[in-house]
């Protein structure tokens, strides 16, 4: 493993723009931990006396608040970096959850095959032929809108990934020496399972988890936006957007700002993602 | 043949299973459907009681379960709580303008995304090659809603040059045939009685809309363009063509875009789904009034049978397609023949 993970590195440091998404995650990681020190104001403290100011940088803005405020007067600034916070735990809860369960059901696929793998992949069709954020709205309609709601729903929708790659790889290693050496040791069927196959799959699944990352952001924020996610006063990017739209010509930074930090946290994980791919498939490295 | 029996075969279970998730969808969320319907306030015992076997509740869930599917054969899946209307009905007045902005999109993200990747794949590695790859992650990793909010803050706000919403100037009442307005203001008694007047106010309305829809899967085609042809290039038979005393120029556009294609359909095939997820958000965005803004306006007005059957058609229509083009590329490929 540790092995792996040298050699890992050492072929992600080739590749510049892996190279720059890892630094904006480590970034956007410390904004995040450290946002009680960072951020300049409380993010949900209101200031009536200045609403809709315009960033200090452009004219009419106070330079008591970097970015502005918004239509409540809440500073920008304040809410974007207690917005990281949000953004990354709620990408991390979806990775988490998708890539638990999806192991899980993609190995027992994998392994077993016959009429397990066969629901199992049934189902996994099912959730995968049915467009993802539309999904996750059903789920969020069920079960009412909300920050947790939506790490449910975007996970559900997350976990056929997962499943599809890890069952994919289970059929081929299952077949080979040494798992029919460790069976002939005695090993039990968890024990080839998780212990013997698994750690075996774990290239492509290095890389679902990073893209997972990008695509749970997205999503989280997305159902932010159409205001089933995150509710106020949580400062959360997308429902910051949705809150913005009304303003888009008054103040147009309070659209801006928000939505491009999810671009750039979005963009740094699928750099690090696409790095991460070229460095483990060995097919690809045959090519270049 | 045998394979097109198939996938048809495997279409019945997949079918089954969306009734299945939209019949208990209705039936999951908290709080009782009855009192939902007639309000808690007014529920007397007896009113309940005869509105819950109205609504065929009082039966075993299994029979309820046969009942809708029934009722799914029979083309109806349930009437809108809001506007009285028919949800099929509702669907099909709003299909159209989701069908133009989805087209439009795709066949715009084709048109650029294609030859944008085979230039690429010709000149790898060039300073065009690394651009046009960080660009199209950019692309690729964008979040729409706020990508439609600064086109419209860029070209329609500071600018002025294109409509905020809607599909096209209120002044022109377009008598609805295709429902689709760029087939529908080129018919001609429009052109004589308004010229192309409503036309351009049409495609106007639909430009920032569809380049918003259209930048995921410009940059997913462009990518996949790119790979596929860098693949074909690599091939023993671009070797032989070239020995042979082939131009570039003609072995490239003869022999290694047409292989390269067949990956890049099956992109487009898949795409069909995000641009529905697109589209959700888009037209929330651009007031577009298709099936994406109708169904997140049934969610906030709790409109639950437009929901249930507003999901059970996309799905339909998405997995339908997914099959149709799993046959279509079938009947293309001779490899897959065998």
């Amino acid at each position: 493993m540790k092995v792996f993970l040298k050699e890992l590195f050492f072929e992600l440091r080739k590749n510049r723009g892996s190279m720059i998404g890892v630094v904006i995650i480590i970034l956007s990681v410390i904004v995040a931990v450290l946002a009680p020190l960072l951020a300049p104001h409380d993010p949900t403290h209101i200031y009536t006396d200045s609403l809709n100011l315009p960033p200090s940088f452009v004219a009419g803005g106070s330079s008591r608040f970097f970015f502005g405020t918004d239509d409540l007067g809440r500073d920008l600034l304040s809410r974007l970096i207690y917005g990281s916070q949000v953004s990354l735990s709620v990408g991390f809860a979806v990775v988490v959850l998708s890539l638990v369960i999806g192991t899980f059901l993609g190995v027992i696929a994998g392994f077993y095959g016959g009429l397990i793998d066969k629901t199992i992949m049934r189902i996994t069709d099912l959730i995968m032929s049915l467009p993802s954020i539309l999904f996750a709205i059903v789920i969020v309609a069920v079960l009412g809108p909300g920050i947790s709601n939506a790490i449910v729903a975007v996970s559900i929708v997350a976990i056929p990934n997962f499943v599809r790659i890890i069952r994919a790889q289970v059929m081929v290693e299952k077949s080979r020496q040494y798992v029919a050496a460790a069976k002939l040791f005695g090993a039990g069927n968890f024990r080839l399972m998780f212990i013997e196959i698994l750690p075996n799959c774990m290239a492509p699944l290095i890389v679902q988890a990073t893209l997972g990352f990008s695509d749970g952001i997205l999503n989280c924020a997305a159902l932010g936006f159409l205001g089933l996610g995150a509710q106020a006063p949580m400062s959360e990017w997308g429902t910051m957007l949705s809150d913005a739209r009304s303003y888009i010509e008054s103040s147009p930074w309070m659209v801006t700002l928000p939505g491009l930090c999810i671009l750039i946290v979005v963009l740094s994980f699928n750099l690090l993602g696409d790095g991460l791919r070229d460095a483990l498939d060995p097919r690809l490295k045959k090519q270049s | 043949m045998k394979y097109i029996a198939k996938k048809l075969l495997d279409l019945i279970p997949t079918l089954f299973g969306i009734s299945l998730v939209c019949f208990f969808l209705i039936r999951l969320i908290p709080g009782d459907p009855v009192l939902n319907l007639i309000g808690e306030r007014g529920a007397d015992p007896a009113r309940y009681l005869e509105m819950k076997k109205a609504l065929g509740l009082d039966l075993p869930i299994t029979q309820q379960f046969w009942i809708y599917l029934k009722s799914i054969f029979r083309g109806d899946i349930g009437t809108s709580i809001i506007s009285n209307n028919s949800v099929w009905n509702e669907f099909i007045e709003r299909f159209p303008a989701t069908l133009e902005l989805g087209m439009v999109a795709l066949l715009g993200a084709t048109i650029i995304g294609i030859p944008l990747g085979i230039f690429a794949a010709m000149k790898r590695n060039s300073f065009f090659d690394y651009f046009l790859m960080s660009t199209s992650l950019v692309g690729y990793s964008m979040p729409i809603f706020w990508w439609g909010l600064i086109l419209i803050l860029f070209f329609s706000v500071k600018l002025g040059l294109t409509p905020v919403s809607g599909r096209i100037d209120f002044t022109y009442d377009i008598p609805v045939m295709s429902g689709l307005y760029l087939i529908d203001t080129l018919r001609p008694e429009i052109l004589k009685a308004e010229g192309f007047a409503p036309f351009i106010s049409a495609l106007r309305h639909l430009i920032l809309p569809s380049i918003a829809l259209g930048t995921i899967p410009l940059a997913v085609i462009a990518r996949m363009t790119r790979s596929s042809m860098l693949e074909v290039l690599g091939e023993d038979y671009i070797r032989t063509a070239r020995a042979k005393g082939m131009s570039k120029t003609r072995t490239i556009y003869i022999h290694a875009l047409r292989n390269a294609l067949v990956p890049i359909i099956t992109t487009l095939a898949l795409l069909f789904g995000s641009i529905i997820t697109g589209a959700i958000l888009t037209e929330t965005i651009f007031s577009w009034p298709g099936i994406g803004k109708w169904i997140v306006s049934s969610i906030t007005a709790r409109d639950y049978p437009v929901i249930q059957g507003g999901v059970l058609i996309i799905s339909f229509v998405i997995v339908l397609t997914n099959i149709i083009v799993d046959i279509i590329y079938f009947l293309l490929n001779p490899k897959m023949r065998n």
